[in-house]
């Protein structure tokens, strides 16, 4: 019985490494290869929840929607409407340094978790999204849990694939010329604003698809979700510590990042109660002071960035 | 080819450019000399796109290009190299070449999911012009090398190199001997003679080294303070007297 526990919580982990390996592919994309410091992911990972939620939920008096649409079709819309939003943050923010892009992204995703909290016909404000439908999820529990990672495993894996297929191309190649030069790529002929926009969009989209699949994964969305230290911050550090740069780098920093996040809660639940409400700050701390230390003895991260085309073993 | 009109290019209060009215004939060589502060540079950077003049004309081909941006010059065939080397540090030799033809089918998303046998086509004949570039430039044994890790002058063959992966009409060459030995320093005007002659590419070139200058450039026009001094060949160019006041340091008495 004590082991079927552990299994299931392990199975539960897995999932929430998947969802967050999707978030940290994104951000890969947009910090990792193109050098864009988008520091508002719980924003688009925000509009892809919602966006999935309305339009998958059965009709719900009292705000927009639901408009009762199979999962798939409300996952697409998640990824078609956070790349939508994405498009004018992007146009308006990229012409920023990366610093600045860094303030203005942190402030689009507070109007973003603003506007859930406070909009009552879009997103039902406080009380959240409910209802939402869950893909296997009239099995028994632990059948549903596990059919439930088979399928977020396997969107992760056609995403990294997918990811890994454009580095290797010669878009790739492109977006790391401009991460180097921006200017010598300009004067070599690239539309560097279209280009960085590109990834922004196509990062914020996988962040997107991201939040559905924690939307429907908890059959629940609440503005509660959408807290910056969790899905922003945490998935930077995953990054950070996985690897910028390289995309199995960024997953297992998810892996490792989530682990300890998790068992920290577990044994920060064995104190007293008194001291388990404090001790709770022990994992933000624990989780800085690991960052501290990569950055200290690794800045690479574990998986450093490979050297890329080299010519004889190109990996296209 | 390309015509200047009354470029200026003010900083605050400061014309690093002032009323800078000059040509550069197709075919031809153009050297392009002045003194440290001279706005020579600026005037690349300017023809280029990097930056927008504040007033003045610049026509190239018969086509008025002053707010093209810089990408779009570039596939216009107006291709610029960099004073100090801007080479993509973390992309291999190699790399920095392939990156440099317009218009590659891989560089768009939806081709490398779905036309992929397009994409490797393509790249199988950008990596063939690659090869050949580094074999002219004679780099081929740092093909895979990064870039950052290269010597200065061979960051300086490179930039040139960038040039020939394209179908540049009209290349802006800055001080390509800087930082470069002797001997790299004669391959390199024999490798632009080469391109001048056999690829029909003109140049601007910003250079110090009088020798080069000599060789190579026909016309030569000398700035001063952001704007032209003098147009001529290179004999009546260095033997003016406004010309050796202002930059080649000399008497008129010592020149003669």
């Amino acid at each position: 019985m004590e082991w079927i526990g552990l299994l299931n919580y392990a199975v539960f982990m897995a999932i929430f490494i998947c969802i967050y390996g999707l978030l940290a592919l994104g951000l890969n994309i947009q910090w990792g290869f193109t050098g864009l410091f988008n520091a508002g992911i719980a924003g688009f990972f925000a509009v892809g929840a919602y966006a999935s939620a309305i339009l998958t939920t059965p009709e719900a008096a009292g705000r927009i929607g639901g408009f009762d649409l199979p999962v798939p079709v409300g996952w697409a819309g998640a990824m078609v409407l956070a790349a939508a939003i994405a498009w004018p943050i992007g146009k308006i923010c990229l012409r920023f340094r990366s610093d600045y892009l860094a303030i203005a992204t942190i402030g689009v995703a507070e109007i973003i978790r603003l506007v859930v909290k406070s909009e009552d016909w879009l997103t039902n404000s406080a009380r959240g999204v409910t209802n939402i439908p869950r893909p296997f999820g009239d099995l028994p529990y632990v059948q549903s849990q596990l059919a439930y990672l088979a399928l977020v495993g396997g969107i992760l894996l056609v995403v990294y694939l997918l990811v890994e297929r454009q580095i290797a191309a010669p878009w790739g190649r492109m977006m790391r010329a401009i991460r180097d030069n921006e200017l010598a790529a300009r004067a070599m002929g690239k539309d560097v604003p279209f280009r960085r926009l590109e990834a922004f969009i196509f990062g914020a989209a996988l962040m997107g698809l991201g939040g559905a699949l924690f939307a429907h994964l908890n059959r629940a969305i609440t503005p509660e979700a959408i807290d910056p230290m969790v899905a922003t911050f945490l998935v930077w550090i995953m990054l950070i510590l996985g690897g910028s740069g390289n995309n199995r780098g960024a997953i297992l920093g998810v892996a490792v990042v989530w682990v300890i996040w998790s068992f920290s809660e577990i044994l920060t639940d064995q104190f007293p109660p008194e001291i388990a409400i404090k001790a709770k700050y022990i994992r933000i701390f624990l989780i800085g002071l690991m960052l501290q230390l990569v950055l200290r003895f690794r800045p690479e991260g574990i998986l450093p960035e490979p050297q890329r085309g080299v010519s004889g073993k190109k990996d296209l | 080819m390309l015509e200047v009109e009354n470029l200026v290019m003010e900083y605050g209060g400061f014309r690093a450019v002032d009323r800078c009215t000059l040509t550069a004939e197709e075919g031809h060589i153009t050297g392009l000399i002045g003194p440290n502060g001279a706005g020579k540079t600026t005037l690349f950077n300017l023809i280029a796109g990097a930056i927008e003049p504040t007033s003045g004309r610049i026509r190239y081909m018969g086509e008025d290009i002053t707010h093209l941006s810089a990408d779009k010059r570039f596939h216009k065939g107006l291709v610029r190299t960099f004073q100090i080397p801007h080479e993509f540090h973390r992309l291999t030799v190699l790399e920095n070449l392939m990156m440099v033809p317009g218009h590659q089918a891989g560089e768009s998303l939806f081709a490398n999911w779905f036309a992929w046998g397009k994409v490797a086509g393509d790249e199988r004949e950008t990596e063939r012009r690659a090869w050949e570039t580094l074999e002219f430039l004679e780099l081929t044994h740092v093909a895979d090398e990064r870039a950052g890790n290269l010597s200065g002058g061979q960051k300086k063959l490179l930039e040139l190199g960038r040039t020939m992966m394209t179908d540049a009409r009209l290349v802006l060459l800055d001080e390509p001997a800087a930082g470069v030995n002797r001997t790299l320093l004669r391959k390199l005007e024999e490798k632009i003679a080469i391109l001048n002659k056999e690829r029909g590419y003109t140049f601007i070139l910003i250079e110090h080294d009088m020798e080069m200058i000599e060789k190579l450039c026909h016309p030569v026009i000398c700035m001063a303070e952001g704007t032209v001094l003098i147009e001529g060949d290179f004999q009546t160019v260095r033997s003016d007297p406004r010309v050796l006041e202002a930059y080649l340091g000399e008497t008129v008495g010592d020149a003669a």
